[in-house]
């Protein structure tokens, strides 16, 4: 059914189709920038594709590739025979592929979102605006490059002199996601910011790697076992009270 | 309440207390509140509020969705920088005086939306008077906080405060089919 589709625009579109694949079932064909929208037109309006059903635009960074660096996906679906594809193509820093948002009315807040996140702009669109962060963002946060602990306040934040360290919830206060290494910041100035990306970035230190998150789960372990040993003496007595 | 002194006249009983005990007695048991809510603590609230925990029994139960007529701001859920300006702006025109509670660890810290887009804890913006952790925190943890922020009220304390974890109870005795084991 999809395998279909990509075969309809591989026999209308010739050499124009960079590439096919069917990962996983999941049938993609991969254009050039300047056949995008014609390409996304075509998938909507021929009869036999009739890829009416908008799903999602999106993109992905790649600050790495030299040839472009953006891949952009257009994820559509037909509501009368059932294909799924996606059309990818390659953008370079700067480049405007063509709007889709004349071809299904859905792309209009999806291509608004990836020029928010990765500062891809659109030729040809009605409102090119930003749609999810406010207009004083400066940056597009979904670009790798964008520093992962930069925020932008709206407000300015209070002065407080202890503000930063309310409240302390660590491991000990039941939310072993939250903020889990304010202590191992205060004991050792790591800057790590999450520990899954710490490890993943080969940037910093894993929580359970510091000192200081040691010393938390040494305590935690202290306080259960002296709970569980408080625990059976209080049944001990309760077994003694039946006996009687 | 703080300074009590019956007076028993034989017959006609007579209690003089301070006036500003009084005044904080009776702010403590009508708190109007404002709930702000952004996110899933936003269920809990709800539970709290509803009859099996019964928020109103500690006078408590009015939602005023004008915050110039309420005491209490609930800052519930995440707040995103985006929000800021509106929570602030919120919380500026509540009429003194005012309290405000944190409730969740979004809003308390910002959880684990560590990133560009959630203001890291709510105190940023506006001072909190009461902190619940939890995500999202138990209706006990929620009535352990309008006790404290009642305490706080009598005591005249604008000393932020977290909510201490309760003791994990004990498992209930299970049923089975003959009755409680
Ligand atoms: S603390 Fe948890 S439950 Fe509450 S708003 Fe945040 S993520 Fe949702």
């Amino acid at each position: 059914m999809s395998q279909a589709v990509v075969e309809r625009l591989t026999a209308h579109f010739g050499e124009r189709v960079l590439e096919t694949s069917d990962a996983f079932g999941d049938h993609e064909v991969v254009v050039a920038i300047k056949d995008w929208a014609e390409v996304a037109q075509f998938m909507k309006d021929d009869s036999d594709l009739q890829m009416d059903h908008f799903i999602d635009l999106t993109a992905v960074d790649y600050p790495e590739r030299e040839s472009s660096r953006f891949d952009l996906l257009l994820m559509t679906r037909s509501s009368v025979t059932g294909a799924r594809i996606r059309l990818r193509t390659y953008v370079k820093d700067g480049e405007e592929p063509g709007t889709l948002s004349g071809i299904w009315s859905g792309a209009n807040w999806a291509e608004r979102e990836v020029w928010d996140m990765f500062g891809i702009k659109f030729n040809g669109h009605p409102d090119m605006r930003r749609i999810l962060l406010y207009d004083e963002f400066v940056g597009h946060p979904l670009r790798k490059d964008y520093p992962i602990d930069k925020a932008q306040p709206l407000v300015p934040y209070r002065e407080v002199s202890d503000i930063d360290k309310l409240p302390p919830f660590g491991i000990e206060e039941g939310q072993p996601f939250a903020r889990i290494d304010w202590e191992a910041r205060l004991a050792g100035g790591d800057n790590q910011v999450s520990p899954a990306i710490g490890v993943q970035q080969g940037q910093r230190r894993t929580l359970s790697d510091s000192e200081a998150a040691q010393q938390i789960q040494a305590r935690i372990k202290a306080r259960m076992a002296q709970e569980s040993a408080e625990g059976e003496a209080s049944e001990h007595s309760a077994e003694e009270g039946s006996g009687q | 309440m703080g300074q009590l002194k019956v007076i028993d006249g034989g017959g006609e009983v007579a209690v003089t207390t301070r006036l500003s005990d009084l005044l904080q007695w009776a702010r403590k048991w009508s708190l109007f509140q404002y709930p702000f809510v952004t996110a899933c603590c936003g269920m809990e609230f709800m539970a709290t509020a509803a009859p099996r925990y019964d928020i109103a029994r500690f006078g408590a139960e009015a939602p005023r969705f004008s915050p110039r007529q309420s005491d209490v701001l609930w800052v519930v859920g995440t707040i995103s920088q985006r929000q800021g300006p509106a929570v602030r702006r919120i919380w500026e025109q509540m009429a003194d005086p005012k309290w405000v509670i944190a409730f969740g660890t979004c809003a308390s810290c910002g959880g684990f939306y560590d990133n560009y887009t959630t203001i890291p804890g709510v105190d940023k913006v506006i001072p909190v008077d009461v902190y619940i952790p939890g995500c999202p925190p138990r209706p006990e943890a929620v009535l352990d906080a309008l006790m404290l922020l009642q305490d706080k009220i009598q005591a005249n304390d604008r000393k932020p405060i977290i909510v201490p974890p309760r003791l994990v109870p004990e498992r209930a005795p299970g049923r089975t089919r003959e009755g409680n084991s």
